[in-house]
């Protein structure tokens, strides 16, 4: 078995949980990464969606902002901003949106907007951006954000995107007919919605990893499903790949001392 | 009816102190050295539209030139915070912020309805979330045919939109390709007008016939500024200089820094600054 960092795992468990046939509007950074392994390992045909209106793009190197050039000239069309989310995203073209952030409820609501409440913030972050609706439009969401005691919090401070708000039926109850937060991936394990509760649920740890770091990495009392498997260490060939895009990503982008 | 000017005489006869700005360009074509003349001629208690703030308003924010600010995401894209909009949003520096916060969704919504000449923008979105009970601008409306409850916003309709564009030609026709963004909806929605362009043709030639075309009766002022989007890109012109984002980061997180640079870089310098970077910036990808 090849040696392997954390985030690497975590990257490749993403990576997997993408299928062929799959249209998926990606978030810039890790769920950008995530995307780009699929595509270049066993996801070929995978139509990637970058909200600054590029369909179907095949960057060499992982872009630094989800509107770089490299997205433009590799796409198969870009379309204008509001195409993009009236036609592709609320039109219901997109089966996997994959998405990141700051604080995760038990529940996969999302919050990037703020540390501390929203008139007197704490901290002040991004925002939304896409994230609002590519959560209710989106066929099903995959999430991937690294677990800590933070950022995986019993409360988070602002529902900036919904996952399954207060659990069981309360999407439908909203109307929304898309699944919501079906896997969230972490450095540590992976995580799907209870069928009933809609809680997420461990269902495979990484390899090395114990319950009790997750437990210590979690804001609240984490179940595990009935059956938990242990993830399947990445291969040689995802590794590769995962590395060399870094590689390149790294030598387009020159890092500036 | 477009018109030729100056960069300093389109921002001087087209931006008013306490005007509704929007600059778009959406990572592509990004208005940075129309941005940089506006802060050199010191337009104050500006109200400033645009769907991702980053660096071009972290300078108007920390340079105290604006009231508040009507966005969807305000961050550095891929490097992190912005941190001198942080600082005001956090600390009130250099003087309190306003904020008028949406999601993607409805902006891109509000601007395509402006540009419709409609009050108002519908869509189906913001469900589940926190944003509508912080913005009281998002309100919800009834479709008269299904009952279904939409998400409806005020369309953008700014005193002046300021974008970048390729080219322009003689006529005053303003071209652009690539990732097209919302400029096209920015300058219809808009009173006014600024574009800057790469350069001036005579003619655009062999073009993409489905290309962005602003037919020049629809734009104000046209300020030709080579290299007018730096550190964003114009696609076939430059690339976009993702190393300057991350020194960014450096640069604006402590007041000090920030000013110094702002001094050497902004109010020290005028628009032939970007065609420089332009080169430097061509001369290392060669």
């Amino acid at each position: 078995m090849a040696d392997y960092k954390p985030n690497e795992m975590m990257t490749i468990a993403a990576a997997r949980a993408l299928r062929n046939a799959d249209v998926c509007f990606v978030g810039i950074g890790m769920p950008s990464a995530a995307s780009n392994v699929a595509r270049l390992t066993h996801a070929p045909g995978i139509t990637l969606i970058y909200e600054s209106g590029t369909i179907a793009t095949k960057p060499d190197v992982l872009p630094l902002s989800i509107g770089d050039g490299e997205l433009c000239s590799t796409a198969l069309t870009t379309v204008s901003v509001p195409e993009m989310f009236r036609y592709w995203l609320q039109g219901g073209r997109v089966t996997v949106g994959f998405l990141g952030g700051a604080q995760i409820d038990r529940f996969a609501n999302l919050n990037t907007t703020v540390v501390g409440p929203y008139d007197k913030p704490k901290v002040r972050l991004p925002g939304g951006g896409g994230a609002p609706e590519i959560a209710s439009a989106c066929g099903e969401i995959f999430i991937i954000m690294a677990q800590s005691k933070r950022s995986f919090a019993a409360k988070i401070d602002f529902v900036t995107s919904m996952g399954h708000g207060e659990g069981g039926d309360h999407r439908a109850r909203l109307g929304l007919k898309t699944k919501g937060p079906t896997k969230l991936v972490t450095d540590l394990c992976v995580f799907e919605p209870d069928p009933q509760t809609k809680e997420m649920t461990v269902t495979s740890i990484h390899p090395g990893i114990s319950r009790e770091e997750i437990n210590d990495n979690t804001g609240w009392t984490v179940r595990y499903a009935a059956h938990v498997v242990e993830t399947k260490p990445p291969t040689a060939d995802e590794l590769t790949v995962l590395r060399e895009l870094h590689a390149r990503t790294k030598r387009a982008h020159g890092a500036v001392a | 009816m477009a018109r030729f000017l100056s960069l300093a005489e389109a921002v001087q006869s087209n931006v008013r102190d306490g005007d509704t700005v929007a600059m778009e360009g959406f990572t592509h074509l990004i208005p940075h050295a129309a941005g940089h003349e506006i802060i050199r001629q010191q337009r104050k208690r500006l109200t400033l539209i645009r769907m991702t703030p980053d660096l071009i308003y972290d300078q108007f924010i920390g340079m105290g030139c604006v009231a508040k600010v009507v966005f969807s995401w305000g961050g550095n894209p891929g490097v992190g915070s912005l941190h001198r909009f942080r600082d005001a949003v956090e600390n009130d520096w250099p003087q309190p912020l306003a904020i008028e916060e949406h999601s993607h969704a409805a902006m891109a919504n509000a601007y395509e309805a402006g540009a419709a000449g409609l009050p108002l923008a519908i869509f189906r979105g913001y469900i589940g979330v926190d944003l509508p009970k912080v913005n009281p601008k998002i309100k919800s409306i009834t479709c008269p045919f299904t009952g279904e409850q939409l998400a409806a916003v005020p369309s953008h309709r700014p005193d002046v939109a300021i974008i970048h564009a390729l080219r322009a030609d003689r006529e005053g026709n303003v071209m652009l390709e690539g990732i097209v963004g919302v400029q096209k909806e920015a300058v219809l929605a808009a009173k006014r007008s600024i574009v800057t362009v790469e350069e001036v043709v005579d003619d655009f030639g062999e073009r993409n016939l489905n290309a962005v075309i602003l037919p020049h009766w629809t734009v104000g002022a046209i300020a030709t500024v080579p290299g007018g989007a730096y550190p964003s890109y114009a696609q076939g012109y430059y690339k976009r200089d993702n190393a300057f984002y991350i020194t960014w980061d450096k640069v604006a997180r402590e007041r000090e820094t920030f000013l110094a640079w702002m001094k050497a870089n902004v109010l020290e310098q005028g628009p032939e600054a970007f065609a420089a970077h332009m080169r430097r910036l061509n001369a290392k990808a060669a």
